[in-house]
């Protein structure tokens, strides 16, 4: 019992870790080249833009929020860049800007939700169809960049080279470093403990002198700053912006959240899980590739039932909590 | 008494919210080293006066004088800030953070700007060591007991070199154990020269920690007395309003009714694990029962287990002769038992919906949705409520809402007595109700008790309850202690029996 | 006795104001700036127009708005409406395709009495149109279960079906986009009965079905009751869980209509595309409509107003050359707008800031 005690906490984060084995383990079994480094590498490079993705929403969802406007805030930062380069900006000012755009969005849906009470599905879900648009008025199709920074991204000289020929992307060093950077915050600061205290129980957390409204702000900037890298790094990887890419990407970011163990109701979560979610998803979609005769609507349906599974796993190990403080 | 220094000196202090005058010019102070009890009954204005002293309300008028300075906290950081921390009824942490992060979160100690995780736990061992807590503060608070974690929110508390500590009804979820554990710890930090406000009802403990008792009754102050001189019926009297003159010399003013009724319902050992110990219990037709006790005797747990609102977990009940088990309202409703609870903004009216629809709604949840009301049989049932009832509004499509309290209360009466149950159980169906209204309401159920009705009634006015009812049964402590019958039903013996 | 119902007349004139306000307005700047806009003109005994593409393509948001607002009063929402017409609308196009191919009439022989009947030619449509109607009764029990039976937060738990059912309407059509020429099916979508678009009399239908359904009984008052405090819902006697999952039920059975709609429209199923952020237009119907969503009171008429709002909306932009991707710009503003001023919070700091402004 003290064993089963213990570990409750951990089961969601266990089970996410047991399912990317699981699915690992079946990829070795069937595929002769699936064990290779390069296929472990690209995991992380093909998945780097949805994991940056991930890791904004994991603030939000960790605080109790929803945030429906990342798809849209990627493709709109992609389509900005893109054109942004076009008229003859260097890269720098151009990712800039649209870092700065990415902080403010977030930020003004954090006021509005803060404000004016307004719930946060709705205040996101007008973003996602403003920064959608938005993108359509900038450019209303696909821009290729053809700068020499985005190209060396993919050649020579940025990627970092590991032995035997594999080398990780740009891409994936970024992911990284926005992982880093994330737990920097979330373990480091008082804001991150914040996040948790809110989503954990907002009413204590106010009785315990934290300052709702201006973490509030924070969680939906730091979550569009996030969009907009995790557009930066799409940008990068697909060498192009377009401003119908990434439909639907939210949903994905959600259910890597969720599937990582981070509990929807706030409060309880890991950076570290929400990682492994995010691997998760990209290894469904390396195996699918790999089957080849698998379609891809597979995934969708794989990733709907993981999510059902894990928020059921979520609801039962709150009700197993509960308990044992009641029998306590 | 001495004139010993104050540590916190609170003088007229007046609160009004919308309506409710809460405070009217309370004076109350804390000497540094003493435990001092605040007791009152349900809006007594307890809770006014510590959400002011603590920030969390701001006072219309007064001085609050704390260490020889003048405060006015805006809010609870400064109220920490000034040295006055508190913890609440219910454990306000965050329980899926560590104990380490609970005590140290929004001051955690840094590094370079970064939390040092080293410096948070060396801080809330020292904390909790204060308190001779040796545990692992690594763990999520989740994982102790709710005994512990009141501890811990105490050290949390006591962390900011506090000099007033506030402890709002923190007994109320622990067992004997944990609160005599819990008061050692108390006994000890006043020894440290702490100053304690110790909110609750139980009676007992008051007089196990207390050095002075504070009494506040409808957002005035009844007085302070030390503890050791206040004897506990007088105490009981004050919290009710009644000195003990005027209890004595309380006439009995009630005639003796015939209860002939058939038994309608019988329960043994109903209880509630956490809520209500075991009892029995026995209601007959048309009899007027009574609960008496203090504010969390038990005396609305018991209504809201009969109407399966919590329902019972142990004994047995049977209702008319036959076993029945009542785990839900919709279940008491259909075995004819209706309720209003105490809290009518909560559990009673839908605010948006005008006065018809509520009226109509338990009628109609009994029916089903299928077999509806007309219009016509609806607007017939409300302006017949409205009129016998007396309810002022222009006509049945105003919303509830915009009713006076009083007037939703005879709506919610209203809803209830359309559908002619058999037992009523009104809890505090008189707070917040003007005279008039009372003696209407009094009125129409004695009628309806004539016809056969039930009615268990529940009111902290004990007058009112001893003056209303055939029979009392009394609580303390959340046990059943006694039953009160006939001509033996007077205030004194109903405060002596909660006093003994 | 007249007097009263008259009063319950002028209230819902009352909440109908606003959005017919901006109808209203939106209608005068077209008389004015868009040439053509109210043209009507008689074919075939059929009148066509833009004012009837407005009612034609409004018609699947008008359905789906009936069943969202029934969510939306419990203080639910159902996130997975778009994926479930996806759904409906796969099955719907795989089965007429199989009806068609004479796949279905050997496997159903042994059926009986009922067979010949449904094989008759002109019945094809019938079997197709009833799988998509269950498939979405099923998807909107799913629903119901999560949320009543196990209390998952409505947004979390509709995400699920959002997710996974365009998946399951990808299985179904195996990925291709299905095609399909059957008089009867297109008909739904595309044809034309006493005057206007038959989708047109669909959508009113299913208004009218849930109005009286929910007026006429006291579900109404126990959808309103619920989502305006469900605790006192609750010691009233009245079973939450119930009336919560039927409003899921309800909602679900309306996005396989919508669907069958969406497919018929375009006479193939087109699992990728199908009610694709519909579910957005139907909520923004609901609010604009006069629902709060924090549940309580509803108004099924407003919503239905609303979404013509949103389709006028849309085709005036359309009409004034913008592109469909930027026009989701207006509609952001519009879904903030109409949220602020529903807000209490907004309306009371609002006020504030006016007072100070004319003590100054």
């Amino acid at each position: 019992m003290k064993f089963l005690k213990i570990q409750t906490r951990y089961i969601p984060l266990m089970a996410t870790a047991a399912v990317f084995a699981l699915l690992y383990i079946i990829g070795l079994s069937s595929f002769s080249n699936f064990g290779s480094l390069g296929v472990f590498v690209n995991l992380f490079g093909d998945n780097a833009f949805l994991g940056i993705a991930a890791i904004g929403a994991t603030f939000v969802i960790l605080s109790g929020g929803i945030d429906l406007s990342v798809g849209s805030v990627i493709a709109f930062t992609s389509i900005l860049i893109a054109s942004l380069l076009d008229k003859g900006f260097d890269p720098g000012t151009a990712i800039s800007i649209s870092l700065l755009f990415g902080i403010c969005f977030g930020a003004s849906m954090g006021c509005l939700i803060h404000f004016f009470e307004l719930p946060p599905f709705l205040v996101t879900l007008a973003g996602m169809f403003f920064a959608r648009g938005l993108g359509f008025l900038i450019h209303p199709q696909s821009l290729g960049i053809k700068h020499p920074f985005f190209l060396n991204t993919v050649g020579d000289s940025l990627p970092v080279k590991l032995s035997n020929g594999v080398e990780i992307p740009f891409t994936a060093s970024c992911f990284i470093a926005a992982l880093i950077l994330a737990l920097i915050i979330a373990h480091m600061t008082g804001f991150g403990r914040n996040v948790y205290a809110i989503g954990g129980n907002e009413q204590a957390a106010k009785l315990m002198g934290v300052r709702i409204g201006a973490t509030k702000i924070m969680i939906y900037t730091l979550a569009g700053f996030f969009s907009a890298l995790a557009g930066v790094v799409f940008t990068l990887y697909m060498q192009s912006g377009n401003p119908s890419s990434c439909v639907g990407l939210e949903l994905d970011a959600i259910a890597a959240v969720v599937i990582g163990g981070t509990l929807l109701s706030g409060g309880v979560g890991y950076l570290a899980g929400t990682l492994l979610g995010v691997l998760v998803l990209g290894l469904i979609q390396t195996l699918i590739t790999f089957h080849g005769d698998l379609n891809t609507w597979w995934t969708k349906i794989v990733i709907g039932v993981l999510v059902l599974v894990f928020i059921l796993l979520q609801n039962l190990v709150t009700k197993m909590t509960k308990k044992r403080i009641k029998s306590t | 008494m001495g004139k010993t220094v104050e540590l916190l000196e609170a003088k007229g202090i007046v609160k009004t919210f919308p309506g409710v005058k809460a405070l009217s010019g309370v004076d109350f102070s804390v000497s540094a080293g003493e435990v001092h009890a605040l007791m009152g009954e349900n809006g007594a204005g307890k809770s006014t006066l510590v959400k002011i002293i603590t920030g969390v309300y701001r006072k219309d008028a007064g001085e609050i004088i704390f260490n020889g300075k003048s405060i006015s906290p805006g809010s609870t950081l400064e109220a920490e800030q000034c040295g006055i921390s508190t913890v609440y009824q219910e454990v306000n942490l965050v329980p899926e953070l560590s104990v380490a992060e609970n005590i140290c979160l929004g001051r955690q100690p840094k590094k370079l700007g970064f939390i040092s995780w080293g410096g948070v736990r060396k801080r809330a061992v020292e904390a909790l060591k204060r308190l001779e807590l040796d545990i692992d503060v690594s763990k999520n608070l989740s994982y102790y007991s709710i005994a512990i974690q009141q501890l811990i929110a105490i050290a949390r508390a006591l962390d900011i070199d506090s000099k007033l500590l506030i402890l709002d009804e923190p007994t109320s979820s622990l067992d004997e154990k944990e609160v005599a554990e819990l008061f050692k710890m108390l006994k000890k930090l006043r020894g440290q020269g702490l100053g304690i406000v110790f909110i609750t009802h139980f009676l007992d403990q008051v007089y196990q920690i207390s050095d002075r008792i504070t009494i506040l009754r409808d957002g005035g102050k009844v007085g302070t007395f030390e503890a050791a001189r206040l004897p506990r019926l007088e105490m009981v009297g004050r919290m009710i309003g009644k000195d003990p003159e005027q209890v004595k010399s309380m006439e009995k003013k009630r005639e003796i009714r015939k209860v002939a009724g058939k038994e309608f319902l019988k329960a043994e050992g109903i209880g509630r694990k956490g809520m209500l110990f075991p009892m029995a219990l026995e209601i007959r037709e048309g009899e007027i029962i009574g609960l008496a006790g203090l504010l969390g005797s038990g005396r609305s747990e018991t209504a809201r287990m009969l109407f399966g609102v919590d329902p019972s977990d142990s004994g047995k009940l049977s209702i008319g002769g036959a076993d029945t088990d009542i785990s839900s309202p919709k279940k008491a409703v259909k075995n004819g038992i209706a309720m209003t609870a105490e809290d009518r903004k909560v559990t009673g009216i839908i605010s948006d919906l005008t006065i018809r629809e509520n009226i109509v709604l338990a009628l109609q949840a009994r029916a089903g949705a299928f077999r509806t009301y007309t219009l016509k049989e609806q607007y017939a049932l409300a302006d017949k409520f409205i009129k016998a009832l007396g309810i002022k509004t222009p006509d049945a499509d105003q919303l509830i809402k915009n009713l006076s309290g009083g007037n939703q209360q005879k709506a919610l009466l209203a809803r209830w007595l359309a559908m002619e149950p058999r037992l009523f159980m009104l809890d505090e169906p008189t707070r917040g109700i003007d005279v008039g209204a009372k003696a209407e309401i009094e009125k129409v159920m004695d009628e309806l008790c004539e016809k056969g009705m039930a009615l268990l009634f529940i009111s902290s006015e004990m007058e009112e309850v001893s003056r209303n009812c055939d029979r009392v049964m009394v609580l303390r402590d959340r046990r059943k202690i006694g039953e009160i019958s006939g001509e033996d039903i007077s205030l004194q013996a109903i405060m002596k029996m909660i006093a003994e | 006795m007249e007097e009263k119902q008259k009063i319950f007349r002028d209230n819902i004139f009352k909440r109908l104001f606003w959005p017919l306000m901006a109808l209203g307005l939106l209608l005068l700047f077209n008389l004015i700036f868009t040439k053509g806009f109210f043209h009507i003109e008689m074919r075939d005994g059929h009148f066509y127009g833009t004012l009837l593409d407005i009612l034609n393509h409004g018609s699947k948001v008008m359905i789906l708005a009936v069943g969202m607002t029934l969510v939306i009063a419990t203080k639910g929402v159902d996130l997975s409406v778009g994926a479930v017409m996806a759904v409906a609308g796969a099955i719907a196009a795989l089965l007429i395709v199989q009806v068609e191919s004479g796949w279905i009439f050997v496997q159903g022989c042994t059926l009986g009495g009922l067979v010949p009947f449904l094989n008759a030619h002109h019945m094809s449509w019938f079997l197709p149109a009833l799988a998509a109607i269950m498939i979405s009764l099923v998807a909107g029990l799913w629903n119901a279960l999560l949320v009543a039976g196990f209390r998952i937060q409505p947004i979390v738990a509709t995400l699920v079906l959002m997710v996974a059912g365009r998946g399951i309407a990808q299985l179904i059509t195996d990925g291709q986009i299905i095609t399909f020429t059957n008089r009867g099916l297109t008909f739904i979508g595309n044809g034309h009965f006493l005057f206007l678009p038959f989708s047109v009399w669909i959508a009113l239908g299913v208004f009218a079905i849930v109005a009286i359904a929910v007026r006429k009984t006291a579900l109404g008052l126990f959808i309103e009751s619920v989502g305006n405090n469900e605790t006192a819902s609750f010691y009233a006697g009245i079973e939450a869980k119930t009336i919560k999952g039927f409003t899921y039920v309800v909602c679900g059975l309306c996005a396989g209509v919508a669907g069958l709609i969406a497919a018929s429209n375009i006479k193939c199923a087109d699992s990728n595309n199908a009610g694709l952020y519909l579910e957005l237009d139907a909520i923004l119907a609901v609010v604009i409509g006069g629902t709060s969503l924090n549940g309580g009171r509803f108004f099924l008429a407003g919503s239905i107003v609303g979404a013509i709002l949103i389709q006028t909306l849309t085709t005036t932009m359309y009409a004034r050359d913008v592109s469909p991707h930027v026009a989701a710009v207006p509609k952001a503003l519009v879904i903030i707008i109409v949220c602020l001023l529903q807000s209490e919070t907004f309306r009371r700091k609002a006020m504030g800031i006016l007072k100070t402004f004319k003590n100054k």
